[in-house]
């Protein structure tokens, strides 16, 4: 029964990763959703919302295929690099950010839309440019969805199987998660092993789950923003 | 050449004199609005000078669209927007809100929340040296008198001391225009004095057009030298209070000023060396014409107009009055007493069907109830005439 702690900190350094990637990309996103006019934006939110319910090795597969050197963006990566993105750490962080990209955008979409219009508006006539209206009204006033926003990410994507499975394999130190190693012990009938690491990833996620729902009181669901 | 020659005086060599801005917000646009199955259009034109421009009409008027489109919140369909010679709004241009330099109070303030009322002040002078920007909101919070309220944080400070931090905020950035969307609603008549009265005097030293929102007809009395009431959309009076709150020329403006009864009248008589003439009242068949002194106006005996009278310019008399000046005394009989809020609507059948308000203390002296015979007295000059 021992841990394979290299698992869990390469498991826990992913979660980090993705969650930073995924508040720098996931701001943009979502403040466009929020604030956008256009009529076609319920497409652009759909596909944002589609890894919520697409079947992991569904978006994992379509990631090895973009990743691989027969596409576009493999064959640019393999130019710049000398190696394939798939089957690597920094593959599996692109696939993380988009498997995980909805329940980041999600509630900060839902709180920048939550934020009072007037706010906003009484800013830009005070002659403040609509970058320092996010970062002086919009986000301070959308700490909570922030926070969710971050912290459902990190627990999402340290819990991941299928994506991680689908673009990284199983290769201990590079792309070997904590999720991966309990289907192994399984697998090998280890059934304490996975337990013991079971447990952590459990308790793991309760507590950024109780972080998350103890600094935001209001409702959170799954779903479309609004 | 010389005899085709035009002197252009703009406003703004006009106004010169008036102070060190004294430019003119001049404004002709059009804005359609769809939702909710209807449409709504605002289509205006417009100028205020510096000093108060009262915005009267009835919510739903447009009185919010035509400030939003000023201030650059809503873009016009088509027209022009200008701060004297700088063109905020027309077919090539658009300045973006944050550079038109447009000072906008909205109804509900929008302070921030999750500033302190020091920073809220702060928030629009982000362009000065930190310690430029401490003097300056130092001096407004003192000339609003919320100095003691800096560190206090926005969302914890009175109704009136978040109209006057919203008033500094906005006074602070030093606008070239100030909007003012029914700020100081829901305060008592001594408190909004006193914001007034220091926005009056910050007003003298800056002397820029302010266009004020308000449905209240007192407030039109009690703040504007100038007055435009907007209704459905359009603009269909301006001039002084006095000119279009008590002589309108259309009929949406006397509803909406407030005159409980209008009627159809035939000019009967001129009395040009009285200043006065008489004039018929329409629908009074039954018991025989109705007779009323009005103010003369430009009108040929035998035409057509229309008579206004606010219910609570009429008195009521429970037996024939004599000794008065008044010149219309007119029997008549209740037919209903109604009570709203703490005003008395009784309708009196007098010929015409006039609407009259009066006190609950009245009520009660007078013992006024259905069918009780009462006397109408009208001034001359509360009859209001009116173009059909």
């Amino acid at each position: 029964m021992t841990m394979d702690w290299q698992a869990f900190w390469l498991t826990l350094q992913l979660a980090v990763v993705v969650s930073a990637a995924l508040l720098a990309i996931g701001l943009p996103v979502a403040y466009w959703i929020a604030f956008s006019g256009w009529r076609w934006k319920f497409l652009v939110e759909a596909v944002v919302a589609l890894p919520i319910v697409l079947p992991p090795t569904v978006l994992g597969f379509y990631v090895l295929v973009a990743l691989g050197p027969r596409s576009p963006l493999g064959r640019w990566w393999i130019g710049l690099t000398g190696h394939t993105l798939a089957f690597t750490f920094s593959g599996l962080v692109i696939g993380s950010i988009l498997y995980s990209l909805p329940f980041a955008v999600q509630p900060f979409a839902a709180s920048f839309a939550g934020v009072d219009r007037k706010l906003v508006a009484a800013s830009a006539t005070l002659g403040a440019s609509p970058v320092r209206t996010f970062f002086r009204v919009i986000a301070p006033l959308s700490v909570d969805g922030l926070i969710t926003g971050v912290a459902l990410s990190f627990a999402h994507t340290m819990g991941e199987f299928g994506v991680v499975l689908m673009v990284g394999g199983n290769i201990p130190g590079v792309t070997r998660t904590v999720s991966i190693d309990i289907y192994d012990r399984v697998q090998a009938s280890d059934y304490a092993g996975a337990n013991a690491t079971a447990l952590l990833l459990l308790g793991l996620c309760f507590a950024v789950l109780a972080i998350v729902y103890g600094v935001n009181r209001k409702v959170w669901a799954v779903g479309p923003a609004k | 050449m010389t005899e085709t020659r035009t002197v252009e005086i703009g406003p703004t060599d006009c106004d010169a004199r008036n102070g060190p801005t004294g430019h003119v917000l001049a404004g002709q646009f059009r804005k359609r609005l769809a939702g909710h199955g209807q449409e709504f259009v605002l289509d205006v034109e417009f100028e205020a000078a510096a000093g108060f421009t009262i915005l009267f009409g009835a919510s739903g008027a447009g009185k919010t669209t035509l400030l939003d489109c000023v201030a650059g919140l809503t873009q016009p369909d088509s027209g022009r927007i200008a701060i004297g010679e700088r063109v905020l709004f027309d077919a090539r241009v658009n300045v973006a809100v944050a550079k038109r330099r447009v000072g906008y109070v909205f109804q509900d303030l929008a302070l921030f929340p999750h500033f302190t009322v020091q920073q809220n002040v702060e928030y629009g002078l982000a362009h000065l040296g930190e310690g430029r920007r401490r003097e300056r909101a130092a001096a407004m919070l003192g000339a609003f008198r919320i100095e003691r309220l800096a560190r206090r944080s926005a969302g914890e400070i009175s109704g009136g001391e978040s109209q006057r931090v919203a008033l500094a905020r906005t006074l602070v950035t030093d606008p070239a225009v100030l909007l003012l969307d029914e700020p100081l609603a829901g305060l008592d008549v001594p408190t909004k004095a006193k914001i007034m009265d220091d926005l009056r005097e910050w007003n003298r030293a800056h002397n820029i057009p302010i266009l004020y929102v308000t449905h209240s007809r007192e407030e039109v009395f009690a703040l504007g030298e100038r007055v435009m009431v907007l209704h459905a959309g359009r603009i269909v009076a301006s001039g002084t209070p006095h000119d279009v709150m008590t002589a309108p020329q259309q009929e949406t403006v006397a509803q909406l000023t407030g005159f409980e009864n209008i009627f159809d009248a035939t000019v009967e008589s001129a009395h040009p060396e009285r200043g006065t003439m008489i004039c018929c009242l329409a629908e009074s068949s039954e018991t025989g014409a109705v007779l009323l002194e009005t103010p003369l106006v430009r009108a040929v005996v035998g035409s057509r107009l229309r008579v206004g009278i606010r219910a609570g310019d009429i008195l009521l008399a429970t037996s024939l009055p004599s000794g008065l000046s008044a010149r219309n005394v007119i029997p008549g009989r209740i037919r209903s007493v109604e009570q709203h809020d703490m005003i008395v609507a009784a309708r009196v059948q007098c010929g015409v069907d006039m609407e009259v308000h009066l006190t609950l203390a009245a009520r009660d002296a007078l013992q006024l109830a259905p069918g009780k015979e009462v006397w109408l007295v009208i001034k001359t000059h509360s009859c209001h005439l009116m173009l059909s």
